[in-house]
């Protein structure tokens, strides 16, 4: 077998070249994440040149050099932000002491659980998003998929890294059995559930990064806090890249409505079906979407009184969403929060402590900025002139976790009986009928500066670059 | 009077178990209802259970044993979505009384032995079908399966965090079960147990901790196979169930009043005396009128009464720490009974109820109640009966030398040496006489024949025999003297005293659970105000005294 130079291979900043048994660990590894990328990576695309933006070191210059690359020759790295000499731990129980450099034997297990739950969506989100290149709108959009799909691939690598280095092992095995889940499948699923749904079509796609991505944002800030070090240092980095999957998302759908938009106004008509035939996506349609995506992703920050929550932040394993910026003790066991319960057929609140709220708290920051994100698409259709409004659904609206699982609650807030639910469900969520509309508008459009006639074309290139730029060469 | 826990149940009321039979094989599927906690205060979230859950599994067995002799195994599983079942409620034992912890325990344990026991002694067989993550209590119940089948969908693990999580023991038997049961290597043991997150497919397998394991989409369909495979091989006897109809009793303050059993409370004295009365009348001789008879069936009606007055006593009633044992009515009528037993014990009906009365024999023993046998006029400790002094950790026989037409007798029978051994297997006879042969022979010899308190006293079948001149006195001042004890040193004395001899499997399931987790659920590491248990969820740390003791 030649011998390969990892430390060429993997750029980092982790002193790979010194580490032997990292190495060793990275070596065995590599080649079956190779391999997985070759199965379940984007279908049909190893022979592509993509443009691709890479990190090769954590500084300006370094974290975004772009060139066009084979997908899987793409260098995936290993990144953690800087080393911040004497940082203490702020939060929690340990809170004043230094923070951890190695994993404390005593959580052990729950940041080896932490650790891979996060490292099993990064696979499976390539997994779910295999398909999709074959039915891209344009080359620009094939790009930016691709381009999320080497960043998941990315913190696959992150994750492992922690894995391999800090747990022996067991953080092999775990390292190993990431690379054997696969997305959907039956016999050998992802563990979180809304990575086992498919991401049928580019609208489902672009909701997802919008909204499901940014549950990844939260779920990295706040281990971006740990005391753990090498686990905070590695997701802040991460960060600078989940930034982009919710660009895409969120232009994603913005272009789509801008569209829609356009030809509302030349058909001076707001009625689905005539826009249907024109072939664009009707905004009942979209909003049908959003409540969907929003409600699963809001699902993924758990259970709404929960024991792991106040463990993980008491022992200092997961913070909050900027934990630093808020005005409190940082140990919280006083505190109360309320979250909501369904008594007596109302929606009421219900005061819990802190600590066991925490999950709660996180989803309730997710809220806030998700729905920022929407009130910018209403603007895509107030310059259009059009009178219609997207919005997020009530937080207790399509839950399928914590206490408010199997209640029935509308868009708006109002408790509903199964039945009522069952006669207005297609009024909110996507039928099978607006699925299948919307993968009739799927087809292949990769011409240079080209686009489907369902979404308009971005604002701008990627990297100053024109937007008829040949972001791949399909060879 | 309106927190009394009551253990009857009939599957129409279950919140949490769903029964289903089809053909030889029933499912008992776990969907705990979240908001149907027997205690305020906690929800049973995951499949968590509390008493009430068990108080359905244990009738739902029993419905399995008697009103289904078609089935010839059982699998346990879940309806909940990756949860098999994550044990017992942890909230709900950091809310809880350490009476009450134990007591709940005690019936765990002898729930799950029943299960053990209806497989060796009616070869109905049991399957754990894990279907999702099954922890602590969870891998209790599985472990007390015939077999073990865990999905292999790469997160589903079995685990034991009682250690690392609680700082307690998996009090359920799972300690002595994974070692004595299932020889899990003790070191491999040793991380199972103090690893939180279990270990999952292939090396539990490895590792023994489970008999197979099934991918997802083949698992139903492998469950299935292996139920009906155990069932082909099965040789419990067949027949046409029979249904378990409500049990008539009265509960009154100071009284449970069954047909045939009845117990009066006596709270100054602080002693329970319970009565079991004979058969009356006509009984059933042959199988075909024993089934018409169904649950009205006398020994059938007194195993089920007896079972419920111990099970209420040992919940509701904690301070009556002294039970009486009495008998009355004809001793030929329990010999009849006897006979009957003897004769059709291979009849599936009459098998299970023998059963039955085991198991209830085998609560007696493992009652933390001081137990006075009083063989007294109108008595009939017979047989059967004579079984329940014998349970007993003492009895007194009343001598009436001017009367012996009238003095008490008892009378022992081939079922004492056969029908009804303890979770020793020995008999409570050979306990007595520790196995010697010349103390059992000189038993044997009396087959039948009744004796008074002066014969039974010389083959030290009773503990004394005062006559009727002494016995007031001496059997109340013993009484007196007995309640006047320390409740906990007495429990701790009369287990180490009834289980004097041969341990196996059950017998330390018992003793460890009284003599370890009992001492670890005391200790300010479990439960003092920083304790690994009263913390558990809120984010505080348990603060231990590292002292090992």
């Amino acid at each position: 077998m030649p011998s390969i130079d990892y430390n060429e291979k993997i750029p980092n900043n982790v002193n790979l070249s010194e580490d032997r048994a990292l190495r060793r660990a990275l070596e065995h590894w590599q080649p079956n994440y190779l391999e997985w990328w070759q199965d379940m990576g984007p279908d049909g695309s190893q022979d592509f040149d993509v443009y691709l933006r890479t990190a090769v070191s954590v500084d300006q210059e370094g974290w975004a050099q772009f060139g066009h690359v084979k997908m899987p020759d793409y260098r995936w790295g290993i990144f953690l932000n800087p080393e911040k000499p004497d940082r203490k731990i702020h939060f929690g129980d340990h809170k004043g002491e230094d923070a951890w450099q190695s994993v404390p034997g005593e959580y052990r297990a729950n940041l080896r659980r932490i650790i891979v739950t996060q490292g099993d969506t990064e696979p499976a989100s390539v997994e779910q998003q295999r398909h999709l290149g074959l039915t891209a709108p344009s080359m620009y959009d094939l790009r930016n998929l691709f381009q999320v799909n080497v960043e998941e691939g990315r913190h696959l690598w992150a994750m492992v890294y922690l894995l391999h280095k800090y747990f022996g092992r067991d953080g092999r095995e775990e390292g190993e059995a990431l690379l054997e889940r696969r997305s959907g499948e039956e016999d050998n699923p992802r563990i979180l559930q809304a990575f086992n749904e498919k991401t049928p079509d580019w609208l489902a796609f672009f909701m997802f990064t919008y909204f499901t991505d940014r549950d990844g944002k939260y779920q990295l800030h706040a281990l971006s806090e740990s005391s753990f070090d090498p686990l905070a240092r590695t997701t802040r980095f991460m960060l600078t890249e989940e930034a982009h999957h919710m660009f895409v998302g969120e232009t994603g759908v913005a272009r789509i409505i801008e569209r829609t938009c356009d030809v509302m106004k030349d058909l001076k008509t707001d009625d689905p079906a005539t826009l249907r035939a024109a072939g664009v996506i009707d905004l009942p349609t979209i909003q049908r979407y959003l409540n969907f995506h929003f409600s699963v992703t809001v699902d993924l920050f758990g259970a709404d009184e929960s024991s792991n929550a106040a463990t993980f932040y008491s022992t200092g394993l997961k913070g909050r969403y900027a934990e630093n910026k808020r005005k409190d003790d940082h140990v919280l066991k006083n505190d109360s929060y309320p979250v909501l319960q369904l008594r007596d057929g109302k929606l009421v609140e219900k005061e819990v402590p802190m600590l066991n709220a925490l999950n709660e708290v996180l989803r309730d920051d997710y809220i806030r900025e998700a729905a920022s994100g929407v009130k910018r698409w209403n603007r895509v259709i107030a310059k259009a002139g059009l009178p219609f409004e997207l919005g997020v659904p009530h937080k207790a609206f399509h839950r399928k976790i914590g206490s408010l699982a199997g209640s029935f609650i509308s868009p708006d807030g109002e408790v509903l009986t199964q039945e009522q639910w069952r006669q207005r469900e297609n009024q909110w969520l996507p039928s099978s009928g607006d699925r299948e509309y919307v993968a009739s508008l799927m087809g292949r459009v990769v011409e240079p500066g080209k686009f489907a006639n369902w979404i308009a074309p971005p604002a701008m290139g990627i990297n100053q670059q024109p937007i008829d730029f040949e972001y791949i060469r399909f060879n | 009077m309106t927190d009394r826990v009551d253990y009857q149940t009939e599957p129409d009321a279950y919140r949490h178990w769903k029964l289903s039979v089809d053909g030889p094989v029933a499912t008992l599927s776990a969907d705990f209802d979240e908001d149907g906690g027997l205690r305020p205060g906690y929800k049973l979230k995951l499949n968590s259970y509390d008493l009430g859950v068990d108080i359905e599994l244990n009738d739902a067995l029993n419905r399995i044993r008697f009103e289904h002799p078609e089935v010839k195994s059982v699998v346990i599983t879940s309806l909940k979505d990756k949860i098999f079942c994550s044990g017992a409620n942890i909230f709900m034992l950091g809310l809880s009384s350490h009476a009450w912890k134990v007591n709940f325990c005690k019936f765990t344990n002898e729930t799950r032995n029943g299960l053990e026991d209806s497989s060796k002694y009616s070869d109905l067989k049991s399957i754990a079908a894990v279907n999702g993550a099954c922890a602590g209590g969870g891998y209790e119940l599985a472990l007390a399966c015939d077999e073990i089948i865990l999905v292999d969908d790469r997160s589903s693990s079995v685990s034991l965090p009682e250690v690392p999580l609680l700082g307690v023991l998996p009090g359920t038997g799972g300690l002595t079960r994974v070692t004595d049961k299932r020889h899990v290597r003790h070191d491999l043991a040793d991380i199972f147990c103090t690893t939180t997150e279990g270990v999952r497919g292939q090396r539990a397998r490895e590792w023994r901790l489970v008999d197979e394991i099934a991918k997802p989409g083949v698992f139903d369909e492998t469950v299935k196979n292996r139920a009906l495979e155990l069932a082909a091989k099965s040789n419990r006897p067949d027949g046409k169930g029979i249904a378990l109809i409500p049990l008539e009793r009265s509960i009154e303050d100071n009284a449970l009043r069954y047909r045939h059993v009845s117990v009066e409370m006596d709270r100054r004295a602080r002693t329970a005396t319970f009565t079991v009365h004979a058969p009356e009348g006509e009984q059933p001789q042959q199988v075909d009128a024993i089934e018409a008879a169904g649950a009205d069936w006398y020994p059938l009606a007194l195993a089920r009464e007896l079972d419920d007055a111990i099970l209420s006593m040992r919940t509701n009633e904690l301070d009556l720490g002294t039970w009486i044992i009495k008998t009355a009515g004809d001793a030929a009528a329990v010999r009849a009974m006897d006979a009957t037993l003897m004769q059709d014990r291979d009849h599936w009906l009459v098998h299970e109820t023998i059963g039955y009365l085991r198991r209830v024999f085998q609560r007696l023993d493992v009652s933390s109640r001081s137990l006075f046998a009083l063989i007294d006029e109108g008595s009939c400790f017979a047989g059967t009966f004579l079984e329940l002094a014998l349970a007993c950790d003492r009895s007194y026989h009343l001598e009436l030398p001017d009367d012996p037409d009238i003095t008490p007798t008892v009378t022992v029978d081939e079922v004492n040496f056969d029908l009804y051994p303890m979770i020793t297997t020995e008999s409570r006879l050979e306990r007595r006489f520790y196995s010697e042969q010349a103390a059992l022979d000189a038993v044997r010899a009396k087959i039948g024949q009744p004796l008074d308190a002066d014969a039974s006293f010389e083959l030290g079948l009773v503990t004394s025999n005062p006559d009727d001149l002494d016995w007031d006195d001496e059997v109340r001042i013993a009484i007196e003297e007995r309640v006047s004890l320390s409740p906990d040193a007495l429990t701790g004395m009369e287990a180490n005293l009834r289980f004097n001899g041969r341990e196996n499997m059950f017998s330390r399931i018992f003793g460890r659970l009284t003599a370890w987790q009992n001492w670890i659920f005391q200790r300010p590491n479990a439960v003092g105000e920083s304790g690994a248990l009263k913390v558990y969820g809120t984010g505080e740390k348990s603060q231990f005294d590292w002292d090992r003791v």
